[in-house]
């Protein structure tokens, strides 16, 4: 035994704990990821057994608009998807929700139903966007009275006025906002509330502000006040706006788009559908500084809209009243893009500028003598847990709350929000969370047989197809993606690695005969002596250094026969079951880790 | 057996040997042995050795009988060629693959019933004759194919999971080859990798017939309560204080020299083993003290594991024989078969 004896002071081990729902759940790197935490893999293999409306359910309960993010979701969950880190391109979770709610079968059944009788507690929310109608989603079926107060004539905020229609049909957002809608909840349009004040004293139980940042950014430079009549230079979110509605129906020939952020992108191609031919996106930094997803840059490319790095504006140029172009620095960064320099100045005609450069939060409508405190001019001072102001019983959420983000932010604020507000309304305090759950399932079936299919599949992601370029102008709300097919669902399902069906080590059974980690397909099993130092050294020691910090180390309780300890770098592992199946002593088990989440009024549940 | 192959995942992170390979270019098929034997841990040694050696895959032989371990060579080296013989054979094939070219890298695979029942008038005369080769026997005590009777490797006492216990005494293939005038003896332990790969190591590097007997518990019949080829009883009975490192001439030197060795002999290929520590007057080249220690650590009830006994000036058996440089398909059939004029011209010399 002299080789298993410690060769230095035996440190005390770091055991994992599995207990602890963050461990398994951050194993599941695309549920970790998304802000709502939807369950991800789970929804994809019901996909994969065509079970679409159990798909959209499960993926509603969460995210509660999955046919409008199976479109325009931000998608952290995919540059967090290990299917990335293993072969280079992430599982196209995004365009296999747009699936499930394209196929799906009647669910009315699963959706949520206002409570029969009302507990009597009426909540106002500010603007009709994703925030406050997520409150609306969890607070009805709870017996509340939901009022929402919107500006404009249709509900949906920024989804409906700054997401262009050819990404975005309007029956996938009437649909959905419907759902929340028809469960009775008091909805005033073109009612713009002018103070916070006055609503304070309507004598609601709890106050929503859900009403976004709805202020594109102003780029004052020489020339931008100078035009005469009817202006060619506008504010990228306000001309969506107008779009949307159909106050504007066309542009110049020559388009200069001000930025580079998703917004701009949205700016670009709705340009080439309103006549605009020689479309620039006028950037100041060189491109992986870009704030647009690669996808929406593609997708404007694709387009025939022409992507310039590295020209700063210097000023508008008017001439007789009109606008005619815009001069621009021509600059050089340097590593990093942090420093730049100026190497030329070039002139570029144009017949429109958009701004796309920004958004900012305004509440000019909020006194700012009421005790609720700013953090800044535009921002007001929101826990980012209880998302509470520092008035009690007024809550913030999405854009509102943090300055802009995404949908599926807003989604997530709004679910915190409801269940803050019901504990406001219960006399319980807000910042008492309901705790989360979880549940390890086997998915043993037999000898080498398991209730998932752990083959890994090595298509590539699969492309989606488009409407042909020919004809994608021809209406300005022609949606120009057209979701999966049969086949490429197939294919891309089985891309997915199942992270949620985890390894579970039980080191009491383990005779260390080596098994797993001869068979383990990207070697990330190993025995070690507890004696490392710290965890860097411990990472180093794996038989495949563990060198991604951001993902977790899987350390087991000193094993029965030499006290080594069973080591799992989480990195790779493309959970196809080879460890148990090789195990003999059924030591490692393949078992579905289910997070449960709480909401609003119902604890977490699971199963 | 799996449900699935083994994916093939593209790793960046893959470590390249000295001819840019990856340890996945020395794999083979999937298992199909019982989950959790120890014959799989033996062929994962076998192909980290072969990729640490730098050993090109297609100038490998794999070479083995009949039973559980001899299945293995199926596993790994799926570039090289192969031969499995009727039980107990192994030896003598390889000794002809051998005599047929010398720059074959014979891995032989074998199991305590193909080598030590059957086959061991083959094993016994393959080792006197100093074959070059490495001779791996995944020793588990059992005839772990046929269900689990008792082998010649038992030992007296040992107990069968049905209770009953083994009344003959064992073969042990150290005391066996340190008998016949073996060149190199090393046992090691399917449990402990960190120390069977090197002592594989040393065995391709060796200049004759390399016996590496390693203790390879069956999962299935003979890891249980009273067996003493058991993971638990190996890892509570196993020495290690013969504790060796090889330093190749070829492939990736990870282990940086070892200062103060007690003993350095250097192999065939100009490798070296570091013997860095030995129990007190051993001597790694002296048979009668390394078969005193064998016989007393096994009457002590311990097995005694690393490289136990090393000769590299006994000739292989292309040096006592005098055979051809060449491999013999190189050879002009002119050479190779001289016709009947040049038979009878020598028959007619010995008349």
């Amino acid at each position: 035994m002299a080789e298993l004896a410690p060769r230095r002071t035996l440190v005390p081990i770091p055991v994992t704990d599995v207990e602890d729902p963050s461990y398994f759940h951050k194993v599941v790197d695309c549920q970790w990821a998304c802000p709502a935490h939807t369950d991800v893999p789970q929804y994809i293999r019901l996909i994969g057994q065509g079970r679409y409306g159990d798909a959209y359910l499960l993926n509603r309960k969460s995210n509660v608009f999955p046919g409008i993010l199976g479109r325009t979701c931000d998608r952290p969950c995919e540059p967090a998807c290990r299917r990335g880190r293993v072969d280079g391109d992430a599982v196209a979770i995004c365009r296999l929700k747009r699936v499930a709610s394209d196929l799906r079968e009647d669910v009315s059944w699963g959706l949520p139903r206002a409570a029969e009788v009302k507990n009597g507690k009426r909540v106002a929310c500010v603007g009709a966007g994703p925030a406050s109608l997520t409150v609306a989603n969890d607070l009805m079926p709870l017996g509340y009275e939901v009022t929402i107060f919107e500006r404009q004539q249709q509900p949906g905020g920024l989804m409906r006025t700054n997401i262009p229609a050819f990404r975005l049909p309007a029956k996938v957002l009437d649909e959905e906002i419907a759902v929340i809608l028809d469960m009775g909840v008091d909805i005033r349009y073109g009612t713009e509330i002018s103070s916070m004040r006055e609503l304070l004293q309507m004598g609601y139980d709890a106050v929503f502000v859900g009403s976004g940042a709805p202020r594109g950014k102003e780029l004052e430079l020489p020339g931008r006040h100078d035009e005469v009549g009817e202006t060619h230079i506008h504010i990228g979110i306000d001309w969506l706006e107008s779009i949307a509605f159909g106050h504007v129906t066309k542009v110049g020939r020559r388009v200069l788009i001000i930025g580079v952020g998703n917004t701009a992108m949205d700016c670009c191609r709705s340009s080439r559908r309103l006549g605009g031919e020689d479309i620039r996106v006028m950037a100041r930094r060189p491109r992986q500084y870009f704030k647009a997803s690669p996808w929406e840059l593609e997708d404007a490319e694709e387009e025939g809209v022409r992507i310039v790095v590295n020209h700063a504006p210097r000023r508008f140029i008017v001439e007789d009243g009109r606008l005619v172009g815009m001069e621009f620095d021509q600059v050089e960064w340097d590593e990093g893009a942090v420093h730049s320099k100026t190497v030329g100045t070039v002139r570029i005609d144009c017949d429109d500028v958009i701004l796309a450069i920004g958004q900012e939060n305004a509440f000019p409508w909020i006194e700012r003598d009421l005790p609720l405190e700013f953090t800044s001019p535009q921002l007001a001072a929101v826990d980012e847990l209880t998302m509470q102001a520092t008035l009690p019983g007024v809550f913030f959420g999405g854009d509102a709350a943090f300055g802009a983000k995404n949908i599926i932010w807003a989604v997530e604020h709004g679910h915190q929000a409801a269940i803050s507000i019901h504990n406001h309304c219960q006399g319980i305090p807000v910042a008492e969370r309901p705790a989360q759950a979880m549940r390890l399932t086997s998915r043993k079936m037999g000898l080498t047989q398991w209730s998932y299919h752990n083959d890994y599949n090595p298509h590539g992601r699969q492309e989606m197809s488009r409407v042909d370029l020919k004809r994608r102008f021809e209406r300005l709300n022609l949606e120009v993606e057209l979701g999966f097919g049969a086949e490429e669902t197939a294919r891309e399902v089985q891309r997915c690695l199942n992270c949620d069906i985890q390894t579970d080590f039980q080191a009491p059974l383990c005779i260390e005969c080596d098994a797993c980690i001869d068979v383990c397909p990207v070697r990330c099993l190993t025995f070690v002596r507890p004696d490392w130092a710290d965890e860097d050294e411990l990472r180093a020691r794996l038989n495949a250094p563990a060198e991604n910090r951001s993902q977790a180390i899987f350390v087991s309780e000193a094993l029965p026969q030499t006290g080594r300890v069973m080591v799992k770098d989480e990195n790779l592992c493309v959970h196809c079951g080879l460890c148990a199946e090789r195990c003999p002593t059924a030591a490692w088990d393949m078992a579905r880790f289910e997070l449960g989440i709480p909401y609003a009024g119902r604890p977490a549940e699971v199963g | 057996m799996t449900s699935i192959a083994k994916p093939q995942i593209p790793l960046l992170t893959l470590e390249r040997n000295q001819l840019g390979l990856t340890i996945r270019d020395y794999s083979g098929s999937m298992s199909t042995l019982c989950a959790g034997c120890g014959h799989d841990s033996v062929t994962a040694a076998i192909q980290e050795a072969l990729w640490g050696l730098a050993i090109p895959p297609h100038e490998v032989a794999k070479l083995s009988g009949i039973g559980c371990s001899s299945k293995t060579p199926q596993y790994f080296d799926s570039a090289a060629v192969g031969f499995n013989s009727v039980h107990g054979r192994m030896a003598a094939v390889a000794s002809g693959a051998a005599a047929a070219n010398r720059e074959l890298v014979l891995v032989g695979v074998s199991g305590d019933g193909d080598s030590l029942s059957i086959g061991l008038g083959n094993l016994a005369h393959a080792i006197r004759r100093n074959v070059r080769m490495l001779y791996v026997i995944a020793n588990n005590g059992v005839y772990g194919l046929t269900k689990g009777q008792f082998s010649a490797s038992a030992d007296i006492g040992s107990r069968s999971r049905k209770g009953e216990p083994n009344l003959l005494p064992p073969v042990d293939p150290m005391l066996l080859g340190l008998s016949l005038g073996a060149t190199f003896l090393a046992r090691g332990f399917s449990g402990d990798k960190a120390q069977l790969v090197p002592l594989l190591k040393a065995g391709l590097s060796h200049g004759g017939f390399a016996l590496v007997d390693v203790i390879s518990p069956c999962v299935q019949f003979n890891d249980h309560e009273g067996s003493t080829k058991s993971f638990r009883y190996v890892r509570e009975h196993e020495l290690q204080d013969i504790d060796a490192d090889i330093i190749p001439v070829r492939g990736q030197i990870h282990s940086e020299q070892t200062p103060g060795a007690a003993t350095e002999v250097e192999l065939h290929d100009g490798s070296r083993v570091l013997f860095r520590a030995v129990p007190e007057g051993y001597d790694p080249r002296d048979r009668v003290r390394v078969g005193t220690y064998l016989v007393e650590s096994a009457r002590q009830g311990e097995i005694a594991t690393g490289l136990l006994y090393l000769d590299e000036t006994t000739p292989d058996m292309h040096q006592v024989s005098a055979t051809t440089e060449e491999r013999l398909w190189d050879l002009p059939f002119e050479r190779l078969c001289p016709g009947s004029a040049e038979l009878a011209k020598f028959q007619a010399s010995l008349r």
